[in-house]
């Protein structure tokens, strides 16, 4: 059976790769949305990894909230996306400066 | 054997299209490796012998999240030339993170493995004669039964959230007046006439 340091190790490059994909698309918000996705993919590899290693289900039953909630998450944000998209005809988060935040 | 080809397989082809999914081009394409990565990442989850995740995966991200994805990038009328403009200028910065970010979780894995953590004690141990499906559903109908119902919630709030910031209120169109067609009576509308023969009747 592969070792769970081989599963840590890939769900860390993943992990890894999602937070590079958030600063390199710093401008397109869709790309910086499936960096996310990228990055909860990650976690949830990891914990249905210890779960299976440890022999324990709650971890499988937590990556299934986890999925909840991205699946959630993707929704709110793609709608908050096109409502933004039709009152400013962008998406680049350099323009998002309306709040003055 | 076959095993650790698999593995070696779905994990190459995992990171390959999670950076394909950061560096491609076109958004649309960008949503295909990562619909490639979901599929993968499916795949290392059937041979731990998670098959429910690995299920759920496909179909929750493959079959809602990613058309969600696809419909926004083909709805919307972006340039996207625009917005890869600067890309170069950060890469450098978040090239340095990503590097730092991997270099931490290398070491917190090596720190897992030489430290004493007593990770023997089970809340749910997986029973090998109950299928993962089965072992499953006993555990979240029973112990994570709020939890759950609190999930169906967040679900339900995301749905009614969405609609309402997407839903738009449009002028000049001439929508259905439910009321008023409930209301209507035959004896309002109709009128029971004789006309007389070789007149018209006047409305």
């Amino acid at each position: 059976m592969i070792g769970l340091v081989h599963y840590l190790v890939v769900s860390a490059i993943l992990f890894t790769m999602g937070v590079l994909g958030i600063f390199v698309n710093r401008k397109n918000l869709i790309v910086i949305l499936m960096a996310i996705e990228l990055i909860l993919l990650a976690v949830n590899l990891n914990l249905v990894a210890f779960s299976a290693y440890l022999h324990d289900l709650v971890g499988q039953v937590f990556a299934m909230f986890v999925l909840t909630v991205a699946a959630g998450e993707a929704a709110i944000g793609l709608a908050i996306l096109v409502i933004y998209f039709r009152g400013r005809g962008t998406i680049s988060v350099d323009d998002v400066n309306r709040m003055k935040g | 054997m076959i095993q650790a080809i698999a593995f070696y397989l779905f994990a190459a082809v995992v990171i390959l299209s999670g950076a394909m999914t950061i560096s491609s081009r076109n958004p649309v394409h960008s949503v295909m490796w990562l619909i490639l990565a979901f599929f993968n990442a499916a795949g290392l989850m059937v041979l731990v012998g998670a098959e429910f995740i690995a299920m759920l995966l496909v179909i929750v991200y493959v079959g809602a999240v990613a058309v969600l994805f696809l419909f926004v990038v083909m709805m919307l009328d972006i340039d996207f030339a625009e917005l890869r403009a600067g890309v170069m200028r950060y890469a450098g910065i978040g090239l340095a993170v990503a590097v730092a970010l991997a270099a931490e979780v290398i070491i917190a894995v090596g720190a897992w493995s030489a430290g004493t953590l007593d990770l023997t004690r089970r809340v749910a141990p997986i029973d090998p004669v109950v299928p993962n499906i089965q072992a499953i559903g006993n555990l979240l109908y029973s112990r994570y039964v709020f939890i759950f119902e609190a999930a169906g919630f967040v679900l339900l709030v995301a749905m009614i959230g969405a609609i309402v910031l997407t839903h738009r209120e449009r002028s000049g169109v001439r929508g259905q007046n439910i009321a008023r067609q409930v209301n209507r009576r035959p004896q309002d509308s109709t009128r029971n006439m004789q006309p007389p023969v070789g007149q018209g009747v006047s409305l």
